[in-house]
């Protein structure tokens, strides 16, 4: 597993959006982090992992995270679930849950299928990603670049976690870099 | 195998139940959503009716937040099969205050009674336990209920998925408050906090 995730975190080697994300979510107290891997998450979920006042918790499947979402709230604990835009449409009929009790609830979706993309089999999930949350109820923030990060993460928390909003920061993959190819 | 199947579903949860003290409770949608209502309701019951595969998980969050009460999942077959990868989820973690009781009656009940992959002989109990649930086991009589209820009411060494094997039947609709807004509220006014 980890010669994979090496391969996979070439592209993403340093990462600096990752310690922008983990500051705005230890600003903010979220205490669970669900997600399911990504290459652009790689440090982001290796930090979370290992800051000792979070719990890291790996998925089979991203709808779990909405679930986990709503009942760290009724216990009084803030969640974040990190994932990557395909993981957006295993989501669909699990959103209605935060609609329906008004559930706070931030996501970090890093996007596929769009720039310099090389697998066809991402494009379709990721140009619907968008509209696949927001026909949910979830508003989406779109970042592209860096310097936007750190204080659209701030707000997003706010909007989550005192507005009692679903909020989905969306990580552009020009913003991120294009997974590389690696033979 | 229908002849394991003897107990009904209201007293089986209600006798589980009965001696709840400060645990919290997450319902499956449907008939474990009425039944735990049936049984009395409570501000630490947290009834979906809806997100199926979803009651596990939201149990699931809950337990971590609030690693000092027990917290039981009450839900049914078919919901636990939606959400099956869950029990893996549930598993890494091994809580030792989850418990999730799925009162198993082979069927999808609401939906005019096809069978179920349980039904058809998937056990669920064997399922946890490869996920790495520390206590697994079926119920099929009234002592068997006994020791769930004592098991459920207690901190263990992790996770607990507990099968009742429940008669598929019809039972008259106990319907508690469908608000999720309010049995959020609720739940959290329980707890000590506020609304949001």
């Amino acid at each position: 597993m980890s010669a994979i995730s090496e391969t996979e975190t070439g592209a993403h080697a340093d990462s600096p959006w990752a310690p922008i994300i983990f500051d705005a979510l230890q600003q903010a107290n979220v205490r669970q982090v669900s997600y399911v891997p990504d290459a652009g998450h790689a440090r982001l979920i290796r930090m979370c992992s290992a800051a000792e006042n979070m719990k890291s918790i790996v998925l089979t499947t991203e709808e779990e995270g909405i679930a986990l979402c709503t009942g760290a709230w009724l216990g009084g604990e803030r969640s974040a679930l990190l994932m990557q835009s395909s993981g957006v449409g295993n989501c669909i009929n699990m959103l209605s849950l935060l609609a329906s009790c008004r559930v706070p609830f931030l996501t970090i979706v890093t996007m596929r299928g769009e720039f310099q993309e090389f697998n066809p089999w991402q494009v379709s999930m990721g140009r619907a990603t968008p509209a696949a949350l927001e026909i949910m109820g979830v508003t989406t923030i779109r970042i592209d670049r860096l310097e936007d990060l750190a204080p659209m993460m701030a707000s997003a928390a706010t909007m989550a976690f005192e507005s009692d909003q679903p909020i989905a920061i969306l990580l552009s993959q020009s913003m991120l870099g294009a997974k590389k190819w690696l033979k | 195998m229908a002849e394991v199947n003897r107990l009904h579903r209201r007293q089986a949860v209600a006798d589980l139940l009965a001696d709840r003290k400060d645990m919290l409770i997450v319902t499956g949608l449907g008939s474990p959503t009425y039944d735990v209502f049936a049984a009395g309701d409570h501000p630490g019951n947290f009834y979906l009716w809806g997100a199926m595969g979803g009651a596990a998980l939201t149990g699931l969050g809950l337990a971590l937040a609030q690693p000092e009460r027990p917290v039981t999942v009450v839900t049914g077959d078919g919901e636990q099969l939606m959400g099956i990868g869950g029990l893996a989820t549930i598993g890494v973690q091994r809580p030792n205050n989850l418990s999730i009781v799925v009162l198993d009656n082979g069927h999808y009940g609401e939906t005019g009674g096809q069978m179920s992959h349980a039904g058809a002989g998937i056990n669920l109990a064997e399922m946890a336990r490869v996920c790495g649930f520390t206590e697994c086991f079926e119920v099929t009589d009234e002592a068997g209920i006994a020791r769930a209820r004592e098991a459920i009411g207690t901190i263990g060494e992790g996770p607990r998925l507990i099968v009742i094997r429940i008669v598929h039947e019809e039972t008259p609709r106990a319907l508690p408050a469908r608000d999720g807004v309010w049995l959020k509220a609720r739940m959290r006014e329980h707890l000590g906090f506020g609304p949001n």
